[in-house]
């Protein structure tokens, strides 16, 4: 079996720390608010790093580089978004949803609008976005174990059934990409059965920084080693490096200039054909914003205005999207009062944010230093790649230092999937054992019975997570990332934002608003994602072959496509307008106690409105 | 620091006296006095800098008045800084869009707009979020004291 041994430890030390540490926790937890809201009695500290370990997922830590790597400026507004869309939730909605003291995101709903129909709703939302969600995470721990595993071969041995297939169905060398999901799958999903949010808490503020170890130590060896960030991004758009590559000097490395004495010139090697010029990688509006004012053959000028919308919608989706994924709200609850909400999400700003720093430095190092991934031919999938193959250079100097750091990146990823798996697990069987089970189908159901729902609505859900993760191996990372992002900035954050602000907001409004704004942005996003693997040459390329005629459409209108694949800029103000109205409409159904319900969500907690509001309640059914 | 009013005090029992919820009085209100501090629904108007008209208003923390208050100030914050991070996040498309030139300018290797976006804009947003965290608290802080009847120094 030809596996790197460090990268196979270190990701083993991984899984089976998190095993442990499953065990371990699983002791602690004892009761139904343990399970659910780890007891309410979550430390800032703690709390923070468990919610920056949960949100930073196999996207963050993977996809973020490989898209800064092959795209340039313009996918930096991902890491910043990705960090910048809690200020909003701080601003709007932590405090006054902690203050509420619900136990997830649809007892807000039923809450706020005194309206099961509506916790039916949200319970679905909560599903089909945590879902969503899952899948590229499924879809990252099958991609890196396949990594990890590339050179086993598995053939004519005992385990020969568990040998990938090639695109004429023979069997083939490496490792099966179901067999990741699986054994992934497997171990988050007994982690949560056994310890529920409490158990997990300390698992995932564990996983963070292991993550922020796994992304920082690398990098600080290879500038070390190859030349700092500015040195590095410097290179690209050099006239002085583009004069120089004109008489490169072949060396063993490749193509090296060794007459510089700057390292970062030294080492850089040339881009191939494949890779954007340096020009529109390094400056704004370049790749990722115009590909639809490409395909409609505009000129750069003609191009930059689209550009400037679809980065304006970027950020409102991910912004908003960000303040609208219920398995990060759900963590909230995990909160003692509103101030340590509001303080948590201070403190997960900051541990986000140092970590964002990292991952644009290795796609700019990538570029640079290992542009062969460009083509797809250095690693599985090209640059996505980045983070766990460029390490390995530094076997070229300090061997066997490299493998050592690519190890350490590989458990990284692992951290990065395994925990946020672990939270949309907690969040969707939250969802299930409390919300159907505990609301709709039992209301008279004990706290001991929900407690065992919630274990068995874990193997349950975290068996359709595997089985749909199996599914996903042609679809992307970002494609599933993206849907997620935008039903939820569309959805979630319009209910979120307007039912803590506008009183006025009734039922009728926030389902309409809610349900339009979601579906409409899925639909929409749907339409350019299919059209675009209609033009796949691979097997997708055949189920999506319906689509292909809507290419021909987009190239003749960019506008549309851009709106399109870009959604939140129109939907979000849809679903805000259709609660307005539609509320407008159905004033009458405005809940008789709302003045009560809004003092509770804004009333510091040391008023006890809510304990007011709770004992009211209590006599009054 | 002192006790804060109700914090060992049942607060429904605090709040209600008669009928509805709109009728509890400030300090020192025979039904209240045997806790200390109790008088939550005291002069709010004063307390939010509204004109009283010189007499101290019989407000409770229930009321239309008090919601308006505490949401409005609350609000004003957060759109506050939600201004200062929108201007400067939707800001530098714009200054990419109409200034190229500018922000392609070099800075230690970066161009300023990358250096701007992937570097300096987490510690920018940190710095809101910290300035609105510690006003945010001491709003709360003082509602509670300035309903307890207590003088807040501001």
């Amino acid at each position: 079996m030809n596996v790197d041994p460090y990268i196979l430890v270190f990701s083993f030390v991984m899984v089976a720390g998190t095993v442990c540490m499953g065990f371990w926790t699983a002791k602690k937890s004892k009761t139904a608010s343990d399970f659910f809201v780890a007891g309410r009695s979550v430390g800032v500290g703690m709390n923070a790093s468990a919610i920056s370990g949960e949100y930073l997922s196999a996207a963050s830590f993977m996809g973020v580089a490989g898209m800064v790597m092959s795209s340039g400026y313009d996918a930096l507004w991902y890491p910043v978004c990705y960090a910048c869309g809690y200020l909003f939730l701080l601003l709007f909605i932590a405090g006054p949803l902690r203050r509420f003291g619900a136990y997830t995101i649809p007892d807000f709903a039923e809450g706020r609008f005194d309206s099961p129909l509506f916790r039916k709703i949200a319970v679905v939302f909560v599903l089909f976005i945590g879902f969503f969600y899952t899948m590229p995470q499924m879809k990252g721990a099958g991609t890196t174990l396949a990594y990890i595993f590339q050179d086993v071969d598995l053939r004519g041995g005992w385990l020969e059934f568990l040998a990938p297939h090639g695109a004429a169905g023979e069997a083939i060398k490496g490792f099966p990409y179901w067999a990741g999901v699986l054994i992934v799958g497997a171990v988050i999903t007994l982690n949560v059965a056994l310890g529920g949010m409490k158990g997990i808490t300390l698992v995932q503020a564990f996983q963070y920084w292991a993550k922020m170890f796994a992304i920082a130590v690398p990098i600080f060896v290879l500038l070390a080693v190859y030349g700092h960030y500015g040195k590095q991004l410097g290179v690209n758009g050099d006239s002085a490096w583009d004069e120089r590559k004109a008489s490169p000097v072949m060396t063993t490395n490749g193509l090296n200039f060794v007459r510089d004495t700057n390292p970062a010139i030294l080492n850089r090697k040339a881009v191939p054909d494949k890779a954007p010029a340096d020009s529109t990688w390094l400056n704004p509006f370049g790749p990722l914003t115009t590909k639809a004012a490409k395909a409609a053959k505009l000129s750069p000028e003609e191009s930059k205005p689209y550009s400037l919308l679809y980065t304006f919608s970027l950020i409102i989706a991910i912004v908003c999207g960000t303040a609208g994924l219920p398995h990060i709200l759900v963590r909230f609850y995990t909160n003692p009062d509103g101030v340590a909400a509001k303080r948590t999400t201070m403190w997960v700003m900051i541990l986000i944010g140092v970590f964002y720093v990292f991952p644009p430095v290795f796609g700019v190092l990538g570029r640079n230093l290992m542009p062969d991934l460009y083509t797809g031919l250095a690693g599985i999938k090209g640059t996505d790649q980045v983070v766990l193959k460029l390490p390995v250079l530094l076997n070229e100097k300090y061997a066997p230092l490299g493998s050592i750091l690519s190890g350490i990146t590989c458990a990284g990823a692992f951290a990065a999937f395994m925990s946020t798996f672990s939270g949309l697990l907690v969040s969707m069987t939250g969802a299930l054992a409390h919300d159907v089970y505990g609301r709709i189908l039992r209301p008279k159901s004990t706290p001991e019975q929900r407690m065992r729902m919630f274990k068995i609505g874990a193997v349950l859900i975290g068996g359709v997570a595997v089985v749909l993760g199996s599914f996903v191996e042609p679809l992307e990372i970002n494609f599933m990332v993206g849907q997620a992002f935008a039903i939820a900035a569309a959805s979630y954050f319009p209910l979120l934002f307007m039912a803590v602000w506008w009183r006025r907001l009734t039922m009728k409004g926030a389902a309409i608003g809610m349900l339009a704004g979601g579906v409409c942005a899925l639909a929409a996003a749907a339409l350019t994602n299919f059209s675009n693997l209609a033009s796949d040459k691979g097997p997708m390329g055949k189920v999506f072959a319906g689509f292909a005629p809507l290419n021909d459409f987009w190239a003749a209108h960019p506008l549309l496509r851009i709106l399109c694949e870009q959604p939140a800029i129109w939907a979000v103000p849809l679903a805000i307008t259709l609660m307005i109205v539609v509320s407008k409409l159905t004033a009458k159904d405005i809940p008789a106690d709302i003045r009560m319900k809004m003092l509770v969500l804004h009333a510091p907690e040391k008023l006890g409105l809510k304990q007011e509001y709770i004992q009211e309640h209590q006599g009054g059914h | 620091m002192p006790a804060l009013p109700g914090a060992d005090c049942p607060p429904a029992e605090l709040r209600r006296s008669g009928p509805g919820r709109a009728s509890v009085r400030n300090a020192g209100q025979p039904a209240l006095k045997d806790c200390p501090g109790r008088g939550l629904c005291g002069n709010i108007a004063a307390m939010h800098n509204e004109p009283t008209g010189g007499s101290p208003e019989k407000m409770d923390i229930h009321s239309e008045a008090f919601l308006h208050t505490l949401m409005r100030r609350q609000l004003k914050l957060s759109i506050a800084c939600a201004s200062t991070f929108l201007i400067t996040l939707l800001g530098l498309p714009l200054a990419n869009y109409f200034f190229p030139e500018a922000m392609a300018v070099r800075v230690a290797g970066f161009t300023l707009t990358w250096l701007i976006l992937g570097v300096l804009f987490f510690p920018f947003v940190w710095i809101i979020a910290y300035a609105f965290i510690k006003r945010s608290i001491a709003l709360e802080e003082a509602e509670v004291k300035e309903v307890a009847g207590e003088k807040v120094g501001k």
